[in-house]
């Protein structure tokens, strides 16, 4: 079609219809739809309630992976876990990057955590320990900080290199060593989330009122026990889990076109990939932020882009919208 | 001080203040017979065009079920069946709400409906869709259960990684509770209330390829059963 053709069918498109109308009632359709999707609404509510798997909780954690949560719980005294080494906004660090952009870096440290005071040394202080951990306890803040990481580390370097190949953790296997206090302080930790205490510790974070779950919900990511149920109810992000939900229910089915992209090999290297799909795997989440900001412009001015404009004259399902009108008038030739 | 007499309703009046010149304004622009037409053209003669009525009354579905849930609050549908009833009702109206407004979307894309200066209906649309995925999400991350725990986890790498996790944090239970129930709905719900005025403003797309019915011979015209305009 030539520019002038287009113009002016544009210009036809844009002018008030004059051609044939039928009777339209919009209110009266506004309300057929409400009652009709309304009953629809309560019949799918009675039928198949909603999802409502229980929260995790670090009770729940101890009881069912207790070696998992000691040697989590020592990572924080290592300031080895997840959370100790993410970056902004919880401590300084790197973070992720697109190229030299640095976003990540941009809000600063706003939601400061200290791993080993506020998920092991804080909840032990709040309550009254066994003597045992209570010596641990002064010893560790007695020491200077120096020591401690000298002592955690050395620990968790110890709990680590028991790991068989499947990854398991096997404590009854850690070698002697110089660990200071820490033993300890996990033992009184876990002792502490088997009790259900660390759950109210952590929680209240000390305070009446909390509403803010940042600390909690990192350290509950940090070990392995709720990766295991995510992964164990497909909602990883490489198992279309940005778009599913606990249980078998519809999801978030409109996040396809986000999902999509973590499902790609170049945004899933194996741990021991290296060069250019590790950069890749590392940054995916900031990449393909970058890739639906630019889809989602091209989508929103899909209008103004020759080729995507020109899609649904190609692909004529609009023949099928429109085939009564067309079968009484005809088409205008282009 | 005045005491002149109310200007005629309708456009055609001059107008002496700045109210005067906005009602003159939106009678030019939306005129009752716009905004509330007993007629449409011919060609709107499809189940495509139920979706976008679909959407919205879905829309306010979700709303009301929403509202009678904050009587309750968050954690009402864990211990109360009452409570899980209208977290049911808000859930599946969620649904039917996104399903309608994909199925609205695609339908739309495929009828090329920005043709005729319709460009801002068509925008307005996917900021629609794109305001909405927003409040989804921040409703999923209030549920408080395992749903809860987890999306908000996996999120806050997103959320970080573009730089908005320091202003924004998935994992504040109260903050997103706030997002949930004012300004998000509301931002929703106003640029929804943009894309149907702009609707009833420039009218239903014409089919591509329409004919021009003014440059067609009246004789020519076969129309039968239908209205006048």
């Amino acid at each position: 079609m030539s520019r002038e053709s287009r113009k002016a069918r544009e210009a036809f498109y844009a002018r008030p219809w004059t051609g044939p109308n039928r009777h339209y009632d919009i209110l009266k359709e506004g309300a057929i739809a409400l009652v009709v999707v309304s009953v629809l609404v309560i019949f799918l509510s009675a039928l198949f309630s909603s999802p409502d798997d229980p929260a995790l909780t670090f009770k729940g954690w101890a009881a069912d992976a207790p070696d998992n949560f000691y040697a989590t719980e020592v990572q924080q005294l290592a300031g080895t876990s997840g959370t100790a080494t993410y970056g902004p906004p919880y401590n300084e660090g790197d973070g992720v990057s697109v190229g030299p952009l640095t976003f990540q870096k941009w809000g600063g440290v706003t939601h400061p955590i200290d791993t080993a005071n506020d998920f092991v040394i804080a909840p032990l202080s709040s309550q009254v320990e066994p003597n045992d951990v209570s010596a641990a306890l002064k010893t560790w803040n007695a020491a200077d900080p120096k020591q401690q990481t000298d002592w955690a580390t050395a620990y968790d370097d110890a709990i680590q290199a028991t790991a068989d190949d499947q990854g398991a953790l096997h404590l009854d296997a850690v070698a002697k060593g110089d660990y200071g206090p820490v033993p300890d302080l996990a033992k009184g930790v876990l002792a502490m989330a088997v009790s259900g205490a660390y759950d109210n510790a952590m929680t209240g974070q000390g305070q009446f009122f909390q509403t803010d779950q940042t600390k909690q919900l990192l350290l509950m990511g940090d070990g392995s026990y709720m990766d295991d149920k995510a992964t164990e109810l497909n909602l990883q992000g490489n198992t279309w889990g940005m778009m599913n939900e606990a249980g078998s229910w519809p999801g978030q089915q409109w996040l396809a076109f986000t999902s999509v992209w973590y499902q790609l090999p170049m945004f899933n290297a194996p741990d021991d990939a290296t060069g250019i799909t590790r950069t890749l795997t590392d940054n995916a989440d900031v990449i393909i932020a970058a890739i639906l900001v630019v889809l989602l412009i091209i989508f929103t001015l899909t209008p103004f882009i020759p080729g995507l404009r020109d899609l649904p004259r190609w692909i004529p399902l609009h023949r099928l919208v429109w085939k009564d009108y067309y079968k009484k008038h005809g088409r205008q030739s282009a | 001080m005045s005491h002149g007499t109310e200007a005629p309703a309708g456009a055609d009046f001059e107008p002496t203040t700045w109210t005067g010149s906005a009602r003159r304004k939106w009678m030019r622009t939306l005129p009752p017979e716009k905004m509330l037409p007993e007629h449409q053209p011919s060609y709107v003669a499809s189940w495509i065009y139920v979706f976008g009525m679909l959407t919205i009354v879905a829309m306010i579905v979700a709303i009301v079920s929403g509202v009678v849930i904050t009587l309750g609050g968050v954690q009402w549908f864990h211990e109360s069946s009452t409570g899980k009833f209208f977290n049911s009702t808000h859930y599946w109206s969620v649904q039917l709400f996104f399903l309608f407004m994909v199925v609205h979307l695609w339908g739309k894309y495929w009828m090329a409906a920005w043709r005729g200066k319709r460009a801002l209906t068509w925008a307005t649309g996917v900021l629609a869709f794109l305001t909405a995925v927003g409040v989804g999400f921040t409703g999923y991350v209030i549920t408080t259960n395992f749903n809860a725990q987890w999306i908000a986890f996996e999120a806050k790498d997103v959320m970080n990684a573009v730089g908005v996790g320091a202003v924004f944090n998935v994992t504040n239970l109260g903050q997103m509770v706030t997002f949930h129930v004012a300004p998000l709905p509301l931002v929703l719900v106003v640029i929804v209330a943009a894309h149907v005025l702009l609707v009833r403003k420039h009218g239903v797309v014409p089919p591509i390829d329409a004919i021009d019915h003014d440059a067609v011979a009246p004789a020519a015209e076969t129309e039968t059963s239908e209205v006048a305009s």
